[in-house]
């Protein structure tokens, strides 16, 4: 099978790959790169999970081929925090108990993060609607919807 | 599994060259949000694969004639952001609204949505009541054909090979006008119309309906639209006689199949209740605009 060179940033950094045409993004971000932050759910772009944001719009990486990231910027999971410095969302989630097993958590954080940058006001309806595509199986949401909502007051120094 | 070759052309006459010559089976992709998902689930074994969106025509909103040219390739995101497009379409965007996820809307195109040919594909009962026409490019040139004659059965198209559709093109918006979408849906979202009813409405300075399309997903083998439903509201003021005949005409319409999602009976009634409720609504965002 013809291989594609693809070169792209991920989080600040360059990266460079040999892909498979078949090859997902999110195949790319887990299995060449070792970004595994990025978790794989469904790969049919049903649960959210996979959840990253290129060149500044919230998507599924099952949803993108490989190949078609050829010089995208990628935000994933890993970039969230800087350094020991979690971000405020990452935050609220750990002290209000916006996670349980962390399956679905990475991919809510970065979809949560693309909404507040949209709408750093979100009313609790609308962060229900933004994050309808994330599922999760063990919060029942309402913790992480409230954990959506502390952290953007947080964020705008309220 | 063979092999599969991507292509990402930056011109529809190399993106139709490729189609064209393509031996085996090739698909068009736009926001991929169908053909990955069908390659993923092995419904669908391409060897080729013909990205469209590095070809600068086919992403983006631009007026044209008093209307819109809208890119095939347009992501649903762009339009919902798009301020004077959604002013002017709110029920095109109502549909749009309703495909998939924030994630999917961020790749998933209208031209996807048409093409993959589901009946219950949300923007195309709200295309045709609006009277777009897509423009198809392919070998012998350029077509000019309107969107409810795109999708012939599920899953089928009346595309030649080769064909690929490059844009809509949206009718200039008379004073008095209004449209809505709304389907029936067990959950809120992320679920698949068992029934859609979208309507374009015209109202003149009285009040008095001059043009009406009415268009129904998800309740035959392709969205249709249904002239019957629309004339019984022209030359009304769209009152409850007039309603009534939309009702009776809508769901004479309707060739449902039974299915885990709903049965005929049921499509058939909540199709009549929503063509009452999305007619209030297309007329109070036309009585809004007079
Ligand atoms: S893994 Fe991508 S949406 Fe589930
Ligand atoms: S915390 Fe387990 S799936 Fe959400």
């Amino acid at each position: 099978m013809k291989k594609h060179h693809i070169t792209l940033n991920v989080n600040g950094d360059e990266y460079d790959a040999l892909v498979e045409p078949q090859q997902s993004l999110l195949d790319v971000l887990r299995d060449k790169l070792m970004l595994t932050g990025t978790k794989e759910g469904c790969a049919t772009g049903d649960c959210g999970a996979c959840s990253v944001i290129v060149d500044g719009v919230l998507q599924c990486a099952c949803l993108m081929l490989g190949v078609e990231a050829q010089g995208v910027h990628v935000e994933t999971i890993e970039g969230m925090a800087q350094g020991s410095d979690l971000h405020p969302l990452q935050k609220a989630f750990l002290e209000f108990n916006g996670l349980q097993c962390g399956i679905c958590t990475p991919g809510v954080l970065v979809a949560a993060k693309a909404l507040l940058e949209r709408n750093p006001d979100p009313t609790e309806t609308e962060v229900r609607y933004w994050l309808a595509g994330n599922l999760c199986r063990c919060t029942g949401y309402d913790k992480l919807i409230q954990s959506v909502l502390i952290a953007a007051k947080e964020m705008r120094g309220a | 599994m063979t092999d599969l070759r991507y292509e990402a052309p930056n011109s529809l006459n190399a993106a139709v060259a490729l189609l064209t010559e393509a031996k085996g089976l090739a698909r068009v992709m736009a926001g991929g949000t169908d053909v990955i998902v069908q390659m993923e689930m092995d419904q669908s074994e391409p060897e080729l694969i013909v990205d469209i969106k590095k070809i600068p025509k086919l992403r983006g909103i631009s007026a044209e004639n008093g209307g819109f040219r809208v890119g095939a390739a347009t992501t649903g995101m762009q339009l919902c952001d798009h301020k004077t497009f959604a002013a002017a379409w709110p029920g095109v965007i109502d549909g749009v609204k309703l495909i998939g996820s924030i994630q999917v809307k961020g790749r998933a195109s209208m031209g996807g949505n048409l093409c993959n040919a589901s009946p219950g594909a949300d923007s195309v009962p709200p295309m045709i009541a609006a009277g777009a026409i897509a423009r198809v490019v392919g070998p012998n040139g350029v077509r000019e054909v309107p969107v409810e004659r795109i999708p012939t059965a599920p899953g089928k198209t009346s595309l030649a090979k080769g064909e690929i559709i490059a844009s809509f093109f949206l009718p200039p918006r008379p004073k008095g006008s209004g449209d809505a979408y709304m389907r029936f849906t067990p959950r809120t979202e992320m679920d698949i119309a068992v029934t859609g009813v979208a309507i374009n409405l015209t109202l003149d300075a009285e009040g008095v309906c001059t043009a009406a399309r009415v268009a129904i997903g998800a309740v035959a083998p392709t969205a249709l639209l249904v002239k019957d439903a629309g004339d019984a509201l022209i030359g009304t003021k769209v009152d409850e006689a007039a309603i009534e005949k939309l009702v009776a005409a809508t769901r004479a319409a309707c060739k449902p199949i039974d299915d885990k999602r709903g049965t005929k009976a049921f499509r058939i009634e909540v199709t009549g209740v929503l063509a009452r409720r999305v007619a209030m609504a297309a007329l109070e965002r036309a009585r809004g605009n007079i």
